[in-house]
């Protein structure tokens, strides 16, 4: 059984004891623990299931690599699946329960699975399940579904926040291990600014665990010492918990901080999402153990020989009573030294090499251990937990010679570098044939905008997997000179044997048991079968058997089946190369991507200055853009649609106040500026006299038109362009790229003014009467005609006014700086009181400009709409030589007479026609759809005509008025006539007074 | 070509699966076909099969660079839909979207079709009104579409949060018969039945030129030697350019680097898929229980099949806003593909100046879900020389004429 140890473990505090459940049965662990090292101490090695057979799963290992041991933590609002206990710090009153288990972790019926496994091999689903036809959606794939899975659904909306940070350094190291410590300090003694990430709690990494010495002090002094000297150098910035997730180009690194992970209900935020650019990147990131694929493998109490090593030494954890130790490399004898030291019984070493002869298997003979040369595992016996071990020569076909009674296996087949953050953004690897690794090739490293390789691997990441060569590869990685770097002093290890399958020969039945991907249930068969049926490429394989797509992303597993696929195809590893590196390292919360832009603050919220007043009045929002714009102000109980009438019915008849500070204002100025708007706009705006407005249209290049509005000749070499309210900062962008890319020599600057002014429209009748009663400017209809615009102080405040008209009537936009937008609100609400003004909405805007007749970006244009098909060609010049989008609208489709054109539609009954429908023609196309020749673009109730109005587009339109078309919703058919689209005030007498 | 069934699959279990061939032959190329093929990928594939199957072509080599159904065909978030509003699109689609009804059977390969619905949600009255008119247009092209509201949404996916405050759900386009199928399954299904009509699928052949003469493709150069043809194919997602520039035209293309990204797998959550287009993101949920998120391309053009990180923010913000709950879950994977853009963000199935080579390219972020009506349309193309009315409207000629098929307004971020 696994247990506590009496006395020992180098990062838990026994003063501290905290209690914490696991499937409701309360436990014991110390500060200090993580939740793995916890649940070890009580004997708790069966932890969940595995994902196709429901296999028993223990811990394999004691880190970010741990593919089995995984937990739902915490409940309600901070309920989380698929938590990696090797990697969880223990918290008091920690609630913890198995996954992939019903009704229980012991007695899971999906374990049935497993009795059938020879039934069940790799993408046996794609040759089954496919009849009857019906049965794939409604039977198979929902019993598949819940089969699969693994973690419980989170229930309730995240109680934590997160949050994001930028850093910026010359050099991100990456890994607080001795290798890492040492470039850092190397780095920092040469001036640059280093930051330091460290994934776990604990600086030092594995070198206190293996009892290496430095610079004549153990480890653990050397780390204190050097974690000291690199946090009192002003240059370098420390931070433990972190794990970079993601290298991308230009050295810009993804980081998350486990802030409070470990300190449930401080009030912090849970993780923190860095996001850092970095001049270069070293990547200290260590290696990671691989295990040996043997039959029986994945039978709990089987786990790397480093993580055993880890558990006694770290947490003083003892990970069984009798461990026998399987290996291919010298240093697992390390891990049998450590539990014999503290103990433990180590039975037996197999060491399937032929010879075990170096400075550590000595050590191991000189205390009593059984090392036995050549051996290997046949099997191991036991099911939830490891019983014994049938050992067999590694060279043969796994004939038992000795069955040996054990509650634990440590295994280990060597070491993989960790080149994750040196491959995602494009490093390339070699194989090291001798330690059975990839490892980093320098001379194809990632390079930035210089040329220049911008991340580095140093230490055991870059192959260096004796401690003496790490530290000076680190040193050298941080710049440091050789005769500088720290000395480690540890013992000499002998050549490793790479061991791909155990024993060498095992038959078929043996193959089916030994795992390659532990949680995804992938064995040696299965890769083997995926080649032998043509998956050949890493991807096929991979991608078939799912081998390395578990939550582990394959760090456990990727080597090891790659090199089983080479041996199937009969190829060399190198041949077979490695799947795709991609981020994150490890998985990171979606909650940390996110951070604080959730609710309210989801994107930012722009506001107009009156934007509480709306607020107050009741106004209904609808989102435009990053606006937040009154739909309508219902008023005692009235529908949106009662107080859209209303506010219709009030502005044509009395007064209406719109808030249009959304409507973008740009600003263009320069000696250039008139030559730039004609080639922007369809019309010409360089004539445009000063104080004068003109509609303008601007179109794609492609011909469509993008965005309208009315542009005001401020001075002679200034013009202001309204845009629509969404399209501000999309077409303040297309300027900039035409003024940047193609007319880079022109002379005009652009400004996006959208926010620095309010604007308000005052619409109706009494409009006049409003703007004389606040005073300053003279707004009759001579001083200021339709189309005009003149500056002055408005109710004392400053203000431009341009008479311009989106709705029919009598009407002055009015522009006052930001700051006086609420004040001049007040002011008009105030005066206006006695005239009926009454605010209104963006909704009877809509219903106002389609009684009108006039377009709205967005309803009657598409992407597909051409002004020519709008009617607007008044708005297009003959005469400039040029305008974006000329040429387009010259071609043959945009210039067919059977282009659909803009129409008004009216239905017979008066009712109003739905959005978007269709009139059908007679037909069908070669495609069998039916045919078409019109569509609705805008539909209204009208409350001034009081039926329903529309707009449409329709072939010929313009030439068809009067002729009834057949539109067609939810196959009722809807009859329309088709009309002129100017169904109020067509001689424009209302806006001209 | 040895039928899989339940009953093959205990058989063999019976001797450890010893006794399974391949899936498709991997032989060493000839010295000429009627027709090559440049590019394994879903589409390649889906037009060698397509001209064997309605046309009986089947000297019909397919070069792959890579491995098959290594580029966007596995790279993408597996949906399926045809709920597109202009009627060329639409018709394309749902000719693809119907053939995977029945694509496992006919192939006798589980490519796992799952019409499991799909969700196109309005967050906007302006989106509202742009999904209301997709409605109308489907019904009128035969395909099946409706608007429900949001009160119908929350029920399909009791998930989802509808009253976000910024942008509350209003609505959504429903396609009850889209959802998702195996990508690679797809890819690996159509290789093995060309495999098994004769057709030689040649991996790891990358093609290094185009030999022409007298406005004629003779055939390619490629690095496992050179190839003779009487027709050439080029369906090269990712890589359309320069193919092209191989063979001597130009195509109007730009290529950029999409991203998705899963999470970590979890039991059964959402039975549907939803995109949210006001807010650039889209979620489902695969068989193996990773959701898998899928969101917007980058600004610039590249071929490194990585992304920029700030569309992953983008994308995950989105959707933690629609579904609270997956704040506490975790992204295990994240990847990118480079995906070809035309102006109209329409594919292109046309004949090129060359007279015997055609070209199948430009998808954009929409292609996965066309596949078998692409390469339907494709071998069309090919076998007659002249497109067939699903490719009719998909010309090259368009951009010269004006004649876009623009789904921008139906389509919003994600195709």
């Amino acid at each position: 059984m696994s247990t506590r140890l009496a006395t020992g473990g180098r990062l838990i505090d026994r003063s501290k004891p905290l209690s914490f459940t696991f499937d409701g049965r309360s436990l014991g662990g110390f500060a200090g623990d993580t939740l793995a090292a916890a649940l070890l101490a009580n004997d708790q090695m069966l932890i969940g299931r595995s994902f196709k057979y429901h296999r028993p799963r223990g811990i394999l290992a004691s880190g970010v690599e741990e593919p089995n041991a995984l937990v739902g933590l915490g409940q309600g609002p901070r309920f989380e699946p698929d938590q990696r206990t090797t990697t969880t710090e223990l918290f008091a009153g920690a609630a913890t329960v198995s996954q992939n288990a019903w009704p229980n972790l012991d007695l899971d019926i999906g374990a049935l699975n497993n009795l059938a496994y020879r039934f069940l091999p790799a993408g046996f689903y794609y040759k089954t399940f496919m009849f009857p036809r019906f049965a794939w959606k409604h039977l198979f794939e929902p019993v598949v579904r819940l089969s699969a899975g693994i973690g419980r659904v989170p229930k309730d909306r995240d109680a934590d926040r997160y949050e994001q940070a930028y850093d910026f350094t010359d050099v991100l190291v990456v890994g607080g291990g001795v290798a890492g410590l040492a470039a850092a300090l190397a780095a920092a003694k040469g001036g640059q600014r280093v930051l330091v990430l460290e994934q776990t709690a604990h600086w030092g990494g594995r070198a206190p665990v293996d009892g290496i010495a430095i610079n004549g002090m153990p480890a653990d002094a050397w780390v204190a010492e050097t974690v000291a000297s690199l946090a009192a150098l002003p240059n370098v910035t420390l931070r433990r918990r972190t794990m970079a997730a993601g290298v991308y180009d230009h050295g810009y690194v993804v980081a998350q901080e486990a802030v409070a992970d470990h300190l449930p209900g401080a009030d912090l935020p849970r993780h923190r999402l860095w996001r850092i650019r970095a001049g270069r990147i070293i990547a200290a990131t260590g290696a990671i153990e691989r295990p040996l694929a043997f039959a029986g493998n994945d039978i709990p109490g089987v786990m790397l020989a480093s993580a055993a090593r880890d558990y006694v030494v770290n947490w003083a954890v003892s990970p069984g009573d009798r461990t026998v130790i399987v290996t291919n490399n010298d240093d697992a004898y390390r891990t049998a030294l450590a539990l014999h030291d503290a103990g433990l019984v180590v039975p037996a070493i197999l060491d399937a090499r032929a010879k075990a002869a170096g400075e550590l298997p000595a050590l191991a003979r000189a205390r009593g251990i059984r090392v036995l040369e050549g051996r290997g595992i046949a099997r191991v016996k036991g099911g939830k937990r490891v019983k014994a071990v049938e050992v067999c020569a590694q060279a043969g076909e796994g004939a038992v010679l000795e069955t040996i009674a054990c509650d634990c296996v440590a295994m280990s087949g060597g070491f993989s570098p960790v080149v994750h953050l040196y491959s995602q953004p494009g490093g390339k690897l070699v194989w090291d044939a001798a330690n059975g690794m990839f490892t980093p090739d320098p001379a194809r490293a990632p390079t930035g905008a210089d040329g220049k390789p911008f991340v580095t691997c140093a230490g055991a990441a870059s192959g260096a997997l004796q401690a003496a060569d790490a530290l000076a590869d680190a040193h050298a990685a941080g710049g440091g000179e050789a005769a500088q770097a720290p000395r480690a002093e540890a013992a000499a290890e002998a050549p490793m044997q790479p061991v791909w399958m155990m024993p060498q020969g095992a038959p078929a039945k043996l193959r089916f048991k030994m795992w390659l991907d532990f949680q995804n249930d992938v064995k040696v068969s299965d890769v083997q079968l995926a080649a032998r049926e043509g998956y050949e490429s890493v991807e096929h394989t991979k991608r078939y058997t799912t081998l390395g797509m578990a939550s582990d992303q394959g760090k456990m597993s990727n080597i090891n089946g790659l090199a089983i696929l080479s041996d199937a195809l009969g190829q060399p590893i190198p041949a077979t190369g490695t799947t795709t590196f991609r981020p994150p390292y490890a998985p990171i919360s979606f909650g940390a991507i996110a951070a604080e832009a959730r609710g309210e603050i989801f994107q930012p919220l722009r506001r107009t200055p009156m934007h509480d007043w709306h607020a107050a009045a009741g106004a209904h929002w609808e989102p435009v853009g990053l606006w937040r714009r009154p739909y309508c102000y219902p008023r005692g109980g009235e529908s949106h649609s009662q107080a859209v009438n209303r506010e219709v019915t009030n502005t044509r008849q009395n007064l209406g106040l719109l808030d249009a500070s959304t409507l973008g204002k740009i600003l263009v100025k320069g000696p250039d500026a008139g030559r730039f708007l004609d080639m922007l706009y369809t019309g010409v705006m360089s004539s445009l006299p000063v104080g004068k407005c003109r509609y303008g249209l601007m179109c794609s290049e492609n011909g469509f038109l993008i965005d309208d509005g009315v542009v005001v000749r401020l001075a002679d070499d200034a013009w202001l362009c309204h845009t629509t309210s969404g399209g501000a900062d999309r077409i303040h962008a297309h300027m900039e790229d035409w003024l940047q890319c193609e007319w880079w020599d022109w002379q005009v600057y652009t400004a996006n003014l959208t926010e620095q002014f309010a604007q308000v429209a005052v619409v109706g009748p009494n409009a006049r009467k409003l703007l004389e009663r606040l005073g300053g400017i003279d707004v009759s209809k001579e001083a200021l005609p339709f189309m005009a615009f003149t500056e002055g102080t408005l109710a004392g405040i400053p203000a431009r006014i341009f008479r311009i008209s989106f709705s029919g009537e009598l009407s002055y936009e009015v522009a006052i700086p930001a700051s006086h937008g609420l004040a001049f609100w007040k002011a008009c609400l105030a005066a206006g009181a006695d005239l009926g003004l009454m605010p209104y909405g963006t909704e009877a805007l809509h219903v106002m400009r389609a009684e009108k007749g006039f377009i709205m970006i967005g309803d009657e244009t598409d992407g597909t709409v051409i002004p020519q098909d709008l009617g607007l060609g008044w708005a297009i010049s003959k005469k400039m030589p040029d305008y974006l989008g000329k040429r387009a609208q010259e071609r043959s489709h945009m210039t067919n007479p059977e282009r659909w054109k803009l129409v008004g539609l009216e239905t017979l009954d008066g009712s109003v026609l739905p959005d978007g429908v269709l009139a059908p023609a007679p037909g069908a196309n070669p495609n069998g759809q039916r045919a078409t020749q019109g569509r609705v673009t805008s539909t209204y109730f009208s409350p001034t005509l009081g039926c329903g109005i529309a707009m449409g587009l329709v072939r010929r339109g313009p030439e068809r008025i009067g002729e009834v078309l057949e539109f067609v919703a939810a196959g009722k058919s809807i009859p329309a006539r088709i009309c002129d689209q100017v169904f109020y005030d067509k001689s424009g007498e209302k806006q001209n007074v | 070509m040895r039928r899989y069934s339940v009953f093959a699959v205990a058989r063999e279990a019976l001797r450890f699966h010893a006794g399974w061939g391949r899936a498709w032959a991997a032989p060493e190329p000839k010295r000429k076909y009627d027709v090559i093929v440049v590019g394994a990928g879903g589409h390649g594939l889906a037009t060698a099969y397509y001209l064997g199957r309605n046309f009986g072509i089947r000297n019909v080599a397919v070069l792959e660079k890579g491995w098959l159904g290594g580029g966007n065909t596995g790279r993408n978030t597996t949906i399926i839909r045809s709920n597109y509003l202009q009627d060329p699109s639409a018709a394309i689609y749902e000719k693809a979207r119907s053939l995977f009804e029945t694509l496992s059977q006919e192939l006798n390969y589980n490519v796992m079709f799952s019409p499991r619905g799909l969700l196109m949600l309005a967050q906007t009255e302006h989106e509202a009104r742009g999904y209301k008119r997709t409605v109308h247009a489907n019904a009128l092209q035969g395909v099946q579409t409706e608007y429900i509201d949001a009160a119908r949404v929350k029920a399909l996916v009791p998930i989802i949060n509808i009253e976000g405050p910024r942008y509350p759900v209003l609505g959504a386009l429903y396609q009850a018969r889209g959802g998702t199928a195996r990508h690679d399954a797809v890819a690996w299904a159509y290789a093995r039945a060309c495999s098994d009509m004769g057709m030689d699928i040649i991996q790891n052949c990358e093609v290094t030129g185009v030999r022409s003469a007298g406005g004629k493709v003779q055939g390619v150069d490629t690095s496992r030697g050179s190839i003779d043809c009487d027709k050439l194919a080029i369906v090269v997602a990712g890589n359309s350019s320069v193919l092209a520039e191989m063979a001597g035209f130009r195509l109007p293309i730009e290529s950029l680097a999409l991203q998705a990204l899963v999470s970590e797998p979890i039991k059964p959550a959402i039975d549907v898929v939803v995109m949210a287009n006001t807010v650039h993101g889209y979620m489902s949920q695969s068989d193996k229980g990773e959701l898998v998120i899928g969101g917007g391309t980058d600004g610039f053009n590249n071929y490194t099949q990585r992304g920029s990180w700030h569309h992953v923010e983008e994308t995950v913000r989105a959707l933690v806003e629609t579904f609270p709950i997956i704040s506490r879950l975790k992204m295990m994977r994240s990847w990118g593909g480079i995906v070809d853009m035309t102006g109209d963000r329409s594919p292109i199935l046309s004949a090129t100046p060359l007279g015997n080579c055609f070209v199948n390219c430009g998808w954009g972020t929409g292609g996965f879900k066309s596949i078998p009506g692409s390469g339907w349309a494709m071998a069309e193309l090919i076998a007659k020389g002249a497109p067939g009315p699903l490719a009719a409207e998909f010309g090259l000629n368009r951009f010269r004429e004006g004649r876009f098929i623009d789904e921008s307004v139906a389509a919003g971020v994600a195709h």
